[in-house]
């Protein structure tokens, strides 16, 4: 665990006190959770569509949400389970979109590709790749048209690197100086293609020098590590407008969805098992239970209760019902 | 009422709900410093400056998305498409992004934006600037879709779709900006989205057309007054959604209808018209709905084959006498 801490740069202790680790390794043990569960749901039916899991890659979302406040944005793809999660959503209410019924988040009618909460500033849930970004520029214009001081954390995949929009939203958002924070989730693979397949310039912080915004490369892995990296982001978005691009190296340890279960057709076995090694939620509880912020009673603690609460996600689902008929026409226009 | 162009008219609108919205913004290419391609937004930025009256680079997917996130938490921005061409760079903004949010999101987030430029047929364009991209988006649930033939509609429409609380695709026409008409001061002078009017009545056959179309028909029903063939000419105005009930009540009235387009006719507005009077009032009918369409190909360049794309006045007359089992055609 040595490797970890000289990751994330940290000489000695963690940095995070009791109640900091116990949030993260809960946040981060929620999603993991969450998706397993989603998974076996999947299995017997009862989601459909596409689900595509975040598991590996839970640091990210966790890390980077616990240094927003709650009125600052979030904003990201259609492997956005972990970010609404992150970011404060009812777990039940998100666990019932996915099973598309009527007390989901987006009352039955988004899915898993399209989960928003306006009740903890979660814009979606967005699932053509590369869209959302220039959607996250908008919010951070109306941020500084309002004079307010809020950032928005805008998630994407290496997969959105080469469309057009990752590159005009990167310059609109330095162009006119926008509290944007572009947090690339680098997981190496687009759906089945690699960076190196799709990429003239796989090293996507460097992007950010093009655009003249402050871009690092950060352990995806190492949820400290992470949390570094958004406070220095944070930090600058809030004191000056500064846009910045975070490449978080990072690896989903399933397939792309569920229909493509173990990914292996394009990456190897041992990668993935290698992959594994770094898995943040085990290196996290480590870190933690070895530095003695945390009990392995503590641990556990948080496991069960976490643990729990999926469970009564999944039933609060099941139970919930299926959207009446006449649903099907409402919210096309807001009714003024 | 102030006698205005149809250019003034807009801007009129555009000022009139900038100074009454703080939160309403215009956004695009050239629409500040330059003050427009088309000078719809002349004055803006003196007026409002550079927060309000927003200059971008060449990138209409990003600056359409922009507006559409900015829309989301709350400002209500007005997008220039150069034209309206253009816009197919963004169609994916507007398709996926702008007119599903309310849905997607089970109705937490809509997105009040107003996307306004020219399109439609002008002078010698050519084929990528001369397209009537309505079709493109009418066809769209959650997106209303306006044309506005007149000054008065120009200024009226305008303001009642930066008023609403959804996308509106705000088609105007370059051919149309220096038209002349009669204007209502009144700054709440308003003309709701979804209400066609009746720009000239009549009782033996129905006419539907918008924008230069109806110029045009106008022009052709003045000349079959003189033969006796007394023509009702109805504009929709609004495309999506459309004022269906207008239409069906002036096809019961005539018992005939010819529908004008200057965009190519396959699957086009008429064909739509077409249908909904056919299933609508069938029996109403004394003969078929007859189209005149932009011709089935791309707009040319030349002059003589570009008159010949866009339906001419003699076409419409011929089709109205066809319609009204009058001979000649």
């Amino acid at each position: 665990m040595a490797k970890a801490v000289t990751r994330s740069g940290r000489p000695s202790g963690l940095g995070v006190d009791a109640a900091v680790a116990r949030q993260l390794l809960g946040d981060m043990f929620l999603i993991r959770r969450f998706e397993e569960k989603a998974a076996e749901a999947y299995a017997l039916g009862k989601i459909g569509g596409f689900l595509h899991l975040y598991i590996g890659e839970e640091a990210v979302a966790v890390g980077a949400t616990s240094m927003l406040r709650p009125d600052d944005y979030a904003i990201s793809a259609y492997r956005e389970h972990g970010h609404c999660l992150a970011k404060g959503a009812d777990p039940k209410r998100v666990m019932a979109e996915l099973f598309g019924r009527r007390d989901g988040l987006s009352k039955g009618k988004g899915g898993s590709m399209h989960l928003f909460d306006k009740s903890t500033n979660f814009l979606g849930g967005h699932a053509i790749v590369g869209a959302h970004l220039p959607i996250a520029v908008g919010v951070g214009f109306a941020i500084k048209y309002r004079g307010g001081d809020q950032v928005i954390v805008c998630y994407f995949g290496d997969g959105a690197v080469p469309e057009g929009e990752f590159h005009e939203a990167l310059n609109l958002a330095a162009l006119w100086k926008l509290p944007v924070l572009f947090l690339c989730e680098n997981n190496r693979y687009a759906m089945g293609t690699s960076t190196e397949r799709a990429l003239s310039q796989t090293e996507i912080w460097k992007f950010a020098e093009t655009y003249g915004v402050p871009g690092e490369r950060v352990d995806g892995m190492d949820v400290l590590a992470i949390r570094e990296a958004v406070g220095r982001a944070v930090a600058r978005a809030r004191k000056d407008k500064t846009p910045s691009l975070i490449e978080a190296d990072t690896y989903r340890f399933r397939g792309h969805s569920m229909r493509d279960p173990a990914g292996a057709v394009y990456r190897t076995k041992e990668e993935v098992e290698r992959e594994k090694l770094r898995d943040p939620i085990v290196l996290f509880r480590e870190q933690v239970v070895s530095a003695g912020v945390l009990s392995e009673a503590d641990v556990r603690a948080v496991e069960k209760d976490v643990s729990d609460r999926v469970d009564e996600a999944v039933a609060f689902a099941d139970g919930s019902p299926e959207p009446p008929s006449e649903w099907l026409f409402t919210d096309i226009y807001k009714e003024s | 009422m102030a006698v205005m162009t149809y250019r003034e008219a807009l801007n009129l609108a555009l000022r009139e709900e900038m100074r009454r919205d703080g939160r309403v913004f215009v956004i695009g290419e050239e629409v500040g410093l330059y003050e427009g391609a088309y000078k719809v937004t002349q004055g803006l930025l003196k007026e409002f400056g550079p927060q309000r009256v927003v200059d971008t680079p060449i990138a209409e997917s990003g600056f359409t998305g922009v507006g559409i996130g900015a829309a989301m938490v709350g400002l209500r921005p007005i997008i220039e498409m150069m034209t309206f061409n253009f816009a197919l760079l963004a169609l994916d903004q507007i398709v996926n992004s702008a007119a599903k949010m309310c849905y997607m999101s089970g109705g937490q987030f809509n997105v009040p934006i107003v996307i306004r430029g020219p399109g439609g047929p002008a002078a010698q364009l050519a084929a990528q600037h001369s397209q009537s991209m309505e079709t493109y988006f009418y066809h769209v649930p959650g997106l209303k879709v306006v044309r506005p033939t007149t000054p008065m509609d120009a200024k009226g429409l305008l303001k009642s779709s930066i008023r609403d609380d959804n996308p509106v695709i705000f088609i105007e026409s370059e051919t149309l900006y220096n038209v002349k008409g009669e204007v209502p001061e009144d700054p709440e002078f308003l003309i709701p989205l979804g209400e066609a009017v009746v720009r000239r009545e009549g009782t033996d056959v129905t006419v539907i057309a918008y924008m230069g179309m109806m110029y045009r028909a106008m022009e052709a029903a003045e000349e079959l007054e003189k033969e006796g063939i007394s023509v009702e000419l109805v504009d929709p105005r609004t495309l999506r959604p459309m004022d269906t009930e207008t239409i069906i009540n002036s096809v019961r009235k005539t018992h005939r209808c010819v529908v004008v387009e200057a965009g190519a006719g396959f699957a086009g507005m008429g064909s739509e018209i077409g249908a909904f009077i056919t299933e609508q009032a069938f029996d109403d009918l004394d003969a078929p709905v007859e189209r005149v369409t932009g011709a089935n190909a791309p707009m040319p360049y030349a002059r003589n084959l570009e008159k010949l794309k866009t339906p001419s006045k003699d076409k419409i007359v011929a089709a109205i006498r066809r319609v009204c089992g009058a001979n000649g055609s």
